[in-house]
Order: structure tokens, then sequence, then C-alpha cells
């Protein structure tokens, strides 16, 4: 039992069930306010997006799709012409700061020139247009809103640490504000964080690092098109979310600037190292974490109880999953198999390196990492392995379900808020849920399908 | 290009999946990329659906787009057959693979040969048909090929059954209540002594495809899906159809009479009694529907001439027009459907019932038409209940786009004589019942909540001075905003910036002279 070996990848096949990366709109559109996402595709990203997003559709958001027609497919059509017509639309209607279109595998497999037309059209119309391609030959699900993330960042302004320090200096010339010897050091180290929580997690992300003296000086993306922050030589950044990695590459190659690669603030642990591995690269001495952390624990207590012993199968499709189960084997549980969609070593190295000691530490093996899943191999794996829990897409719920094993969507963690101390019981609580329902359960009927195990 | 926020039928694959996943044993292989799978959460979560939805995908990603697809597409069908030893497996093409242009007709070809399951290519145009349309294409598609190959083996039973009996054809997965109509019918025949031969597409096994001929006729309930499938026997097998939807009590009745003049055709041949429904149509309206009685009854009294708007698709927008206009005295403003390949059809059907036809698939045309006629009430899809919800305007909701309520698990068919009593009831609860109407009127209304902003008009530089605000607020909620407006428009059109009381009260006398 106690091999700790250093983790092992697999590959399947790649045969899984996920969102489109085009979902990323979804959350995106309410996070940067003034904003317009457009989407240029066919009916099948549109009906995808009015079914996966549902009652959001009828708010009049902020978001839409250019759909293609059969004469743009066959370039009857002129692209650009077609597309500046839709966006002068939009432009008359809602009047966004930014409109941010999405590519899809139609444009890619076309070939629109997205990235050529933008840069005219933007002067045309006077209004800046973002490309970013989510498209599903390339991405999965949340790598959606890293690829917008990615395309943002060459719109941040250039970072001057020269004038920043100058117009701090003028504003408060005594250091009148209490700034202290490593707030005035800090000052040459702009910190930006990237990824997109939403906006009461991002300010409670920003009071925990405060707590700790480290101003945050920005986010990637900004609660408004005018606010992204200044990148460039000299600033720090640090990502959120464990699927973020061609944001952290672009932010480092085209934007000079320096990454901290830390595990990712979920769960009081994930939290906990995050901010240390920041301090340590600001040179802070860490201040009261180890009882923040202690007391969060001690919160979580009746659900650990639930949790603990339980088994859990990661079938993977948001790239949660590595941050996720670290979590939740910390808790007690037994991790199976975590399924992901794609998994960037160099990116997660932290990540995966904090997963191999909390195996260690509750002296459980390392369980194993299956990139580009199968999902008819991984029900059969299940079907033998019978865990307490699988974490899955909504396509395999109910039938899993109605074949006794317990199931959480795995959506549920890309919408719920579950970075930073402040919100680790939000991560259990879906969690527990099922194992809750379970013990309440008083109807013996634990398979209720006719079929054996088939996919 | 268009710009779209939301579309009424879905894309064509989705057709081909409902048919293709609703048959037993029948596996779909979709050529398309990461993601394109939604089909499997949809069934899944709206129908809940206990299995594991039969349709996986062929991965299209970069390697496809770029070198093609060669022999994936084939491993996966060879893959699938050995796993799960489906009777059928159907390739669907996606918007994307109809783009790269691969023969797929050849993948379909050389995986046939190798492996135990027939394979098909679903034969769809993504860009030129929508979900309706590929359903009832892909229907018609799987019949004639396992009735082909019957006839291609010499296994084809043309004899007719010794009884009268039926085929019903079209009921599908994720179709608007389908599964609560099929029961229906399948009652309805019974009731009459008609054998139901084959349901088809949902439950129905491809190895008795070949028994359909034997039926003496058949029904297409829906117009969107069976209704080719129809055609096609009649014109190859001589089977004649019943395609009126038994929906309201008139053309339930219509439907048992057109079953009775094919059933007698048959009997007269095979030289035996002749079937009379009459006695039946006429029990069953006076007696077991209760539509026909609370169409007479003070409640539907209070619904007479009061107007609303009907919307869905072909087959509901229509039957439900009939129903409303026919049966229960209430006057139908406009009527319009989003299945506009049917356009001829739909306007033949409800000529001189409504006010006004109306044939889009735009949302914002519906909601636009609604918000200058409105109703009292409204029937129509999801959409128009949430447009409905914008403009404080009731809706029932009567046919697809659907959400996952329209998934009852208790029995609520709109078909045949049980479903005219749903119709009546969700007609009946949709509008504001009479004499609250009537109490709200007189005492001023138990609404405090304040003046509804909704509106989907754009008219904001009026001001109201706070009494008029406060006279506004008198008014009964569910009535507030249309007066509302109504004094706005007035205000506007005589060139009034600030509405006074004086203004309210004038803009009424001209409204009601």
């Amino acid at each position: 039992m106690k091999t700790f070996e250093t983790p092992t990848f697999e590959c399947e096949t790649g045969n899984y069930h996920t969102f489109r990366p085009i979902s990323c709109v979804a959350w995106l559109y309410q996070k940067i306010e003034d904003s317009f996402f457009l989407v240029v595709g066919t009916k099948t990203c549109g009906y995808f997006l009015q079914n996966a997003l549902g009652v959001m559709i009828f708010a009049e958001p902020r978001y839409a799709m250019a759909e293609l027609e059969e004469g743009d497919i066959s370039a009857q059509l002129n692209d650009q012409k077609e597309l500046k017509r839709i966006c002068l639309q939009i432009k008359n209607d809602r009047n966004p700061s930014v409109i941010i279109w999405i590519g899809t595998c139609t444009t890619e497999i076309i070939k629109m020139d997205l990235e050529g037309i933008a840069p005219k059209l933007e002067r045309q119309l006077g209004i800046p247009i973002i490309v970013a391609r989510a498209n599903g030959l390339d991405y999965a699900f949340t790598q959606g809103e890293d690829t917008v993330l990615a395309a943002m960042t060459h719109r941040c302004p250039e970072y001057d640490s020269f004038a920043i320090d100058a117009d701090k200096r003028r504003s408060d010339p005594a250091g009148l504000n209490g700034s202290t010897y490593t707030e005035r050091k800090l000052n040459n180290h702009a910190s930006v964080l990237f990824g997109s929580p939403p906006s009461s997690v991002a300010s409670q992300l920003n009071s925990e690092l405060k707590r700790q003296s480290i101003c945050v000086s920005g986010w990637l993306p900004s609660q408004t098109y005018a606010e992204l922050p200044a990148l460039g030589q000299g600033v720090y950044v640090c990502g959120v979310n464990p699927f973020l990695s061609r944001t952290a590459t672009t932010l480092m190659r085209r934007r000079k600037c320096q990454l901290i690669g830390a595990p990712f603030p979920i769960g009081p642990d994930g939290t906990r190292a995050w901010i240390e591995k920041i301090c340590s690269v600001f040179n802070v001495k860490p201040n009261g974490l180890e009882e923040r952390e202690a007391n969060i624990w001690n919160n979580l207590k009746d659900y650990i109880g639930i949790v603990t012993n339980k088994s859990v199968f990661f079938m993977g499709d948001n790239l949660l999953e590595t941050s996720l189960a670290r979590f939740l084997i910390r808790c007690g549980m037994i991790v199976y198999e975590i399924g992901i969609p794609y998994m960037d070593k160099r990116y997660q190295a932290a990540e995966l390196l904090l997963l191999q000691k909390t195996c260690k530490r509750m002296e459980i093996p390392m369980p194993r990492i299956v990139e580009k899943p199968d999902n008819y191999s991984q029900v059969q794996r299940m079907h033998e392995l019978k865990p307490d829990l699988a974490i899955t897409g909504m396509a395999h719920a109910n039938p899993l379900e109605a074949r006794g094993i317990d199931t959480k969507w795995s959506v549920e963690f890309t919408f719920a808020q579950i970075h930073g101390f402040t919100n680790a019981r939000d991560v259990l609580e879906p969690v527990t849920r099922p194992l809750r329902r379970n013990d309440e359960s008083i109807l013996g009927w634990n398979s209720l399908s006719r079929q054996t195990v088939e996919c | 290009m268009k710009l779209a926020y939301w579309m009424y039928a879905g894309p064509a694959h989705i057709g081909t999946l409902r048919v293709a996943s609703s048959f037993r044993n029948v596996h779909a292989i979709m050529h398309a990329p990461l993601g394109d799978d939604y089909f499997n959460v949809m069934r899944s979560m709206l129908e809940r659906e206990r299995d594991f939805t039969p349709v996986t995908a062929s991965v299209v990603d970069r390697h496809v787009s770029a070198r093609g697809s060669q022999e994936k597409v084939i491993n996966n069908i060879t893959r699938k057959d050995e796993e799960q030893r489906p009777d059928l497996i159907v390739l669907t093409p996606t918007c994307t693979s109809s783009i790269l242009q691969e023969d797929l007709q050849n993948f379909v070809n050389r995986a046939s040969l190798s492996s135990e399951s027939d394979v098909i290519l679903a034969d769809v145009n993504y860009y030129r048909v929508n979900e309706l349309q590929a359903a009832d294409r892909t229907l018609e598609q799987i019949v004639r090929h396992y009735l082909d190959k019957a006839r291609k083996q010499g296994t084809l039973d043309r004899s007719i059954t010794d009884t009268p009996s039926a085929n019903i054809i079209g009921i599908s997965t994720l179709g608007f209540h389908n599964q609560h109509d099929c029961r229906e019918l399948k009652r309805l025949l019974r009731d009459l002594g008609i054998l139901v031969n084959q349901i088809i597409p949902e439950g129905g096994s491809l190895k008795d495809l070949k028994d359909l001929p034997r039926a003496w006729f058949n029904t297409v309930p829906y117009r969107e899906v069976g209704l080719m499938t129809a055609i096609f026997l009649e014109k190859e097998y001589g089977m004649p159809y019943v395609s009126v939807t038994p929906m309201g009590v008139l053309d339930t009745a219509e439907f048992i009479r057109q079953m009775e003049k094919l059933v007698n055709a048959w009997s007269s041949v095979l030289s035996e009694k002749e079937v009379n429904y009459i006695s039946y149509i006429k029990n069953q309206t006076q007696f077991v529907s209760q539509a026909a009685r609370f169409s007479k009854s003070i409640d539907c009294q209070n619904l007479a001439g009061k107007e609303v708007v009907v919307f869905g698709d072909a087959t509901h927008a229509a039957s439900i027009t009939k129903t409303l206009v026919r049966e229960m005295g209430i006057r139908v403003r406009c009527s319009g459907t989003y299945c506009k390949h049917d356009t001829e059809w739909f306007n033949e059907q409800v000529q001189g019932l409504c006010d006004e036809v109306l044939i889009t698939e735009d949302h914002t045309e519906v909601g636009d038409t609604i918000a200058r006629i409105e109703p009292s009430a409204i029937f129509g899809t999801q959409m128009e209940r949430h447009i409905g919800k914008r403009i404080d305007i009731p809706c029932g909701v009567i046919s697809s786009p659907v959400h996952i309520q329209n998934f009852p698990l208790g029995y609520r068919p709109f078909l045949g004589y049980e479903g005219t009593n749903q119709i009546a009831d969700s007609v009946y609860n949709s509008f504001n019942l009479g004499m609250e109407d009537h109490l709200l009127d007189v005492f001023g209304g138990h609404d405090t909540k304040q003046v509804s902003t909704k509106s989907l008009s754009t008219e904001r530089d009026l001001t109201w001075t706070p009494e008029a605000d406060l006279e506004l607020n008198r008014i009964p909620g569910f009535v507030r905003g249309r007066i509302k407006k109504k004094t706005e428009v007035f205000a506007k059109q005589n060139g009034i910036a600030e509405i006074t009381v004086d203004v309210m009260y004038a803009a009424k006398e001209k409204a009601s002279s």
C-alpha cells in the first residue's frame, strides 16, 4: 500500500464528455461588466449555449451568436462585411466598451481570419475587439476562459514602475498613510492575480493577502475593461485557477511578467500554500496563517466526519480535478482516479507536488491521473471499484445514480465559490450533499436500471 | 451571418439523435469536436433518463481537421460494435463534418464490412434543415433501410393483420409530452378495438420494422416528425395514413372518424362488419372528457372574448388555436409558428380563426407582437413564458422548446380525451380567475407592489407626478403595467411630457370611447 511514487500520468482516447469551451462566456460576461461576447459559430454552438446556460438567456445577456449560414461557409459572403454589420448593431443596441469574438471549430476549419479582421473593424467602429479561439478542436470547457484571458493580456497597459512610484510619492509624500517597509518595497513589484472568480471571492483573496501586507495591484480580468491591470517587467503574476496555463505562458513570454508558481487557493490547505508561496517571493514572513488554517479546518469538522474514508472518482471535465482531489484527500477521502482533460505539468507543478505531499501525509497511495480519459472505460472501472462518489458531468449523473453510484456534477465546482479560506465550506457542501442525502434515504432502491454496465 | 440570441428549433443533428436514441439498441456516433455531445446532457437531465444515452462522439480534433479522420471513425464504429452489439449504428454528421467534407459514406461502407451491426449515415444536410426536419428525414431513412433490406431478403410479410391495426409514427425522446401522448393514443385505439401494430421510433425495435406494413393504416400525431415516413409507406406499400392531430374535442373526433373510414375500407374488402365509432365519440365527448362540459360552464363564459396570442411548433400552435377559438370562444389575436418550412399548411389551418398569422424564427419579433397586442394570456414555448413574465402576462406552455418542468412525472397528455381535460385546465389556470378579476377591480386590488417598470418599450422620457404615481398604485397589479403604458402612449401622442392624474383619466376616456 505504501508506495509514494512520483505521479504517473496515463493518457486515454479522449472520448469523454465535457462542455464546449465557449461556455466561458457565461461567467466572463458577468465578470467583465462592460463587455459583449460574440460567439462566431453555427447553430450547434448556439443551441449549446441556450441550453447549457438555461435561464440566463432570458435576462438579456451580453452575449450573442454570429450565426454562420451556408453563404458564410462557402465564402459567398464577405466575412468582414458581415461582422461589421453585426458589430455595428451590437454597438448601437448595447454600446459595450469591448467586444470579444469567440472563435469556434467552424471558424477554425474554414480558416476565417478573425485576428486579421479585428484590428480593421476596431479602427472603423472605434471599439476594441479581442479575439479568442475557444474552439472544441483544441480545448475543453474551462480552457475557454484561458484563451480569453490570454488574448486580453495583450490589451493591458504597459507597467512603468518609475511613473507609478512617482505618482505614489506625489499623493503620499511623507508616507503618511502608514506605508511600512514591506509595502514600500512592494511598490516596485506590482502583483497581479489572474483568473475570474466572482468579485466577492476576488476581494476576499485580496484582503487575505493584505493581511500579509501584500497589496494586489490588479486582476486579470478586471471588473471593467478600462481597469485592466498594467503588466510588464517587474510585475509578479499568480494564477488562482489550474486551467490558466496559456494565460500564464503569455504573461511570462509576451509581457515579461514573473510567474509565481503556487498551488491553487482551493481548500484551506491550498489557500495557505498559495499565500505562503506568494509571501516567500516577496520576502514576507507569513503572519498567523497557521492559526487561520487550523480555524477553518475546525469549522469543517462536521463535513469531514461525513467524507472521511469515503472514496471518490473524478471522471474529469473542467481541469479543477487535481486541486479538488488534493483537498479531498486532505479531508480524509480516498481518490481512485483523477480524470482530467489536459495536464500542464509545469503550470501545475506546485499543485502536483502538494498533492504528492498530501498523499504521503494522509498515508494513501497516489491516485492515477488520467489525461484525456475515455468515459466508457471509466464507467467499467467504476463498476469494479464501486466508489462512494463519482464527480462527473451531467450526461452521466442520472445513469450512474440509477446504478447505485452517488454522483456530484462537476460543473457545480466551476460556478460555485470555491477559492480561499472563506469558501472552503462551499467546496465540501456539494461533495457531501449526495452522501448526506444517502444517510437520509429510506428507500431501499439502489439500482433502478435494467442495463448492466453499459455506456 | 445572423445575430442570434435564441433559437426555437435546434440544429439538424439533434433531430437525428432524437430518432436514433428513441429506438431500442441503436447507437449513434457523432462526427464532431469535443463538447458536441451536449445531447446526452439534455436527454439525461430533461428526460431524467436512467440509462446511458447511446450516443458517442468520434472526436474531431486538430489532427482530424488537418489530415482527415482516416481510420478513426471506422475504429470508433467497430469498437462500439464490439462493446455493445447494437442492431444499428447511425453515423451522424454535424456542422463541423459537413465543412470538412469527408467522405463519411465511404467510412460507413468500410465499417459495415467488419461489424455485426448495420451501419448507416444519416442523410441530413446540416445547413439546410433544422432539428425537426432532420428527425423526420432520419426516421424515414431508417424505416426505408429496413424495409428495403427485408424485401431483398424476402422476409417482408405483406399480409395485413386479422383485426384492424395501426402504427403510431413519430413518438420520440425529448418530444413535448410525447410519452403521455403515446399512452393516451394507445388507450384510444384500444377503446376502438384497433390493435397497435408498432410505435416508432420510441421503444421500437429494428427487427420488427419489417412488419410495419402489416398494419391497416398509419397515424401521424405530430406533423413535425413522421409525415415523411407515412408518405413513404403510402407510396411504396399502399398504406393510408391519418395525419389529423387528435388535440381538442373536435379534432379528436375528426381523427376517430378518419380512422373509421380507413378501418371500414379494409373491412368491406375482407367482408367483415363495418365499424361505427359515432356512439363512442358521443359518449367520450359528453361524459369522459370534461372539456365539452367546461366550455358550457360559467367559468368558461368568463373567458369568452378574452384575447390571447398563440405561438409554437406547427402542430401545437395550430391545434391549440383551433381549440381555443372553436371550443372555448376565446379570441386569438395572433397565431404563429417557427416551423417556417410548413408555412402553407399552418396558414391553411388557422385561416379564419385568428386576426393575424406570424411565421418567424426570431423571438424578438414574437416578443414585440405580444407587447403590441397585450393579450390576457399567451400560449407558447418557454421563450414566450419568459416574455410574459417580463410584461406581466400569464403564459401556458404548449410546445417545445421546453425546460425540465415540461417533462412532468404525472400523466399529462395533450392528445385524446384526457388531453382535452389537461388543455382545459391549463387554459383556465393561465387566465386570472374570473371572479378574482372582478373583485380586484371592485376593491382596488390587493397587490401593493411598486409600479412595474418591466416593459419591452423603450420610451422613458416621461415623468409622472407624485399624485399620478399614487393613482397608478391604486390600480390592480396585473393591469397596472398595461394602463401605465397606455397612458404613456396617449401622452406621447398628445405631446404631453408630464403625466398628471388628469392625463391618466383623459387616456382612460380616450381608450374607452
